[in-house]
């Protein structure tokens, strides 16, 4: 393996490790749950995909072995992941979760949305 | 009014595809690599209550009309009968055998009648928990 592989496999180990710990972050500091969500769903999922990605190359170049799984993981994260967050962020609004004190902007609220919202809560 | 659940549905008729294929895969490793008939129902199991969350139960049993029960019944019977079928060799229950033989295809291939077996359980966990999960769904 040679020493350029080697270190671009670390340094993307290191920077997925650090998305992950901005995650966290981002999650402890940030005001409401859709703000949250919006840390937790984008920079974790980056996270993990530059370690896995990472992970696929080591084992390419050290064992030659290209694992299938990783890249089907791969894949997998990259698709699941937005989906969850966006799942849980419609649960929460139609559970009348507030938005922070310092939103300006809420579309769903308008007229004519709210109606659609109001039905989807008592369906 | 119906829930308008779009991006969750077209995700999951992507993914299930991707989970059931992982499971089959799990199912075949388990001889020489992590796996085995466990896990791989599991996973199967997984799919089928992934596509659950996204449709609803009647949808769920019009594309697959499978009674759970009888999955579960089948893969015990097949259990059962690769054991009783070391008999026929008059070796002791549960004997199973294992041989390479040169397929058309796939070359030199390790064939275990295990694999029989795996089969049974993989049946028998889908049916499991599959059955378990509807018969709680459906209970309002």
């Amino acid at each position: 393996m040679t020493e350029t592989v080697n270190i671009f496999i670390g340094v993307l180990v290191l920077l997925g490790a650090l998305l992950s710990l901005i995650t966290t972050f981002g999650l402890l500091r940030l005001p409401d749950v859709y703000c949250r969500s919006h840390a937790a769903s984008k920079s974790a999922t980056l996270g993990v995909l530059l370690v896995l990605v990472a992970a696929l190359l080591y084992f390419w170049f050290e064992d030659n072995y290209f694992s299938a799984r990783l890249v089907l993981g791969i894949v997998f994260v990259f698709v699941t992941s937005p989906v969850a967050g966006h799942l849980l962020i419609r649960a929460a609004y139609y559970t009348d979760v507030p938005l922070w004190k310092g939103s300006v902007q809420d579309d769903l609220k308008k007229k004519g949305q709210s109606n659609i919202v109001q039905q989807m809560k008592n369906s | 009014m119906k829930v308008n659940d779009l991006i969750l549905q077209t995700v999951t008729t992507f993914l299930a595809f991707i989970i059931f294929i992982f499971s089959i895969y799990l199912f075949f490793a388990g001889h020489y690599t992590p796996g085995g008939g466990f896990i791989g129902g599991l996973m199967t199991s997984a799919a089928l209550v992934l596509l659950l969350l996204a449709y609803d139960i009647k949808t769920m049993q019009k594309a697959l009309p499978i009674n759970f029960l009888t999955v579960a019944a089948v893969g015990l019977m097949i259990s059962i009968l690769t054991g009783v079928g070391a008999f026929l060799f008059d070796v002791p229950f549960l004997t199973h055998a294992f041989q390479y033989i040169e397929l058309p295809i796939l070359g030199k291939t390790a064939l275990a009648s295990t694999l029989a077996f795996d089969l049974g359980v993989y049946l028998v966990v889908v049916g499991i928990a599959m059955t378990i999960i509807q018969t709680i769904g459906e209970s309002e």
